[in-house]
């Protein structure tokens, strides 16, 4: 009985691999090697959900799925009353501001002190030659001063971007990718991340947030894509806490049977790149709460 | 009386056959175990590289070390096995993917 199940799931997987593989392999063939552009890429990615959602407002993707059904959306609006991220505000208010051993502060080490800057982030460093996420840019400040770096995934990451997303609500997401073939390879690769199927389930980050995106995977709405990164870090009913990009990233890869990445890994970071460019000119959200 | 000697006498041949059957397929070794967990952690390492790991295909190899701790080579052999065939659906896929990820994507 187990070798029949594992017999099923085996071949499961291989007929989803191949059908895929016959179905997508002789297009594959037919489509030339464009030439990258990102600008036509966001403006395709946007149209391509307000297209789907027309009443939707562009704005309000944001939201991710309360933008997509009204009975979510009045429980979000009287969560939000007393949202559950409210402690992680506290806290990443504090942990902001307090001194490390050396006097200085994690504010110290970023324009404006760290207010209203989070729609910059991710950007792309000329000078190490990799895209810098903001919780990358957290750890980077704390190792460079001294201090043991925060856990990527929850916690005190989780609160103190929480506290730079909040000062930035409204503001557009503004990514820039610099005239660096680096940066440019950077975004290609995230896209390339976006949309490539792995794990058992024979998923990419696309069926989920493209094809499915406002429909139901069990009691869950999922959301789409366009914004999605706005909202970030985010309450989640699911996890009981606060979590990260990071977070998100990881889990839904575990979610597919694919062993996760390490958390800010390159595919990460660039993923986080492409996700954000294509959502410039959207307002942050977060921090958000999701079921 | 002699139609049931008979019966009896088929019913014991056939279950000894049966048992010499499944003792022979049963029969495992240490040696037999390495030899699968090996191919199955190269399969693995493999799709590693490729950066598309299986979770089904690494907990299988998991407990096919657990079962060989425990003794039971049948049941680690099979795990290897079924570990193995996972992770090489795992380098399809990712091979696959290097373009095909492309018709994925929103113009």
């Amino acid at each position: 009985m187990r070798s029949a199940t594992r017999l099923i799931s085996t071949g499961f997987a291989a007929m989803a691999l191949v059908a895929s593989a016959l179905a997508f392999g002789s297009l594959s063939a037919v489509r030339a090697t464009e030439p990258p552009n990102p600008e036509a890429d966001a403006k395709a990615f946007q149209k391509y959900f307000t297209d789907k959602f027309p009443k939707v407002k562009l704005d309000d993707f944001v939201n991710g799925p309360y933008s997509m059904n009204e009975d979510l959306r009045k429980q979000w609006i009287e969560k939000e009353e007393f949202p559950p991220y409210d402690f992680a505000l506290d806290a990443g208010k504090e942990l902001l501001a307090k001194p490390f051993k050396n006097g200085k502060t994690i504010a110290d080490c970023f324009p404006n002190k760290g207010i209203g800057i989070r729609q910059n982030y991710p950007y792309f460093d000329e000078k190490q030659g990799k895209v810098v996420t903001l919780e990358l840019a957290v750890n980077q400040c704390l190792e460079s001063n001294g201090e043991k770096p925060f856990s990527y995934t929850k916690d005190d990451m989780a609160a103190v971007t929480a506290y730079m997303a909040y000062t930035s609500r409204g503001k557009p997401f503004d990514i820039k990718i610099p005239k660096d073939p680096r940066a440019l390879e950077a975004y290609e690769n995230g896209k390339r991340y976006f949309y490539t199927r792995r794990g058992q389930l024979n998923f990419s980050c696309a069926t989920c947030h493209v094809q499915a995106g406002g429909e139901r995977i069990r009691a869950e709405t999922l959301a789409p894509a366009l914004g999605i990164l706005n909202a970030m870090p985010i309450y989640r009913s699911e996890w009981g806490g606060m979590g990260t990009i990071s977070r998100r990233f990881t889990s839904c890869n575990s979610q597919i049977r694919a062993v996760p990445l390490k958390p800010q890994d390159d595919e990460y970071r660039d993923l986080e790149y492409y996700l954000s460019y294509v959502s410039n000119g959207l307002p942050i959200s977060g921090p958000g709460a999701r079921p | 009386m002699r139609n049931s000697f008979m019966r009896a006498a088929i019913f014991t041949a056939a279950a000894l056959l049966t048992t010499g059957i499944v003792t022979a397929r049963a029969a495992s070794t240490e040696a037999d175990y390495k030899a699968a967990y090996a191919a199955a952690d190269e399969a693995n390492n493999e799709a590693g590289k490729l950066r598309n790991q299986w979770t089904t295909a690494v907990k299988a190899l998991k407990d096919a070390r657990k079962a060989a701790e425990a003794g039971d080579y049948d049941k680690a052999v099979e795990l290897s096995k079924h570990s193995e065939e996972l992770s090489k659906a795992a380098i399809f896929q990712a091979n696959e993917q290097k373009n095909a990820w492309k018709e994925m994507e929103i113009r």
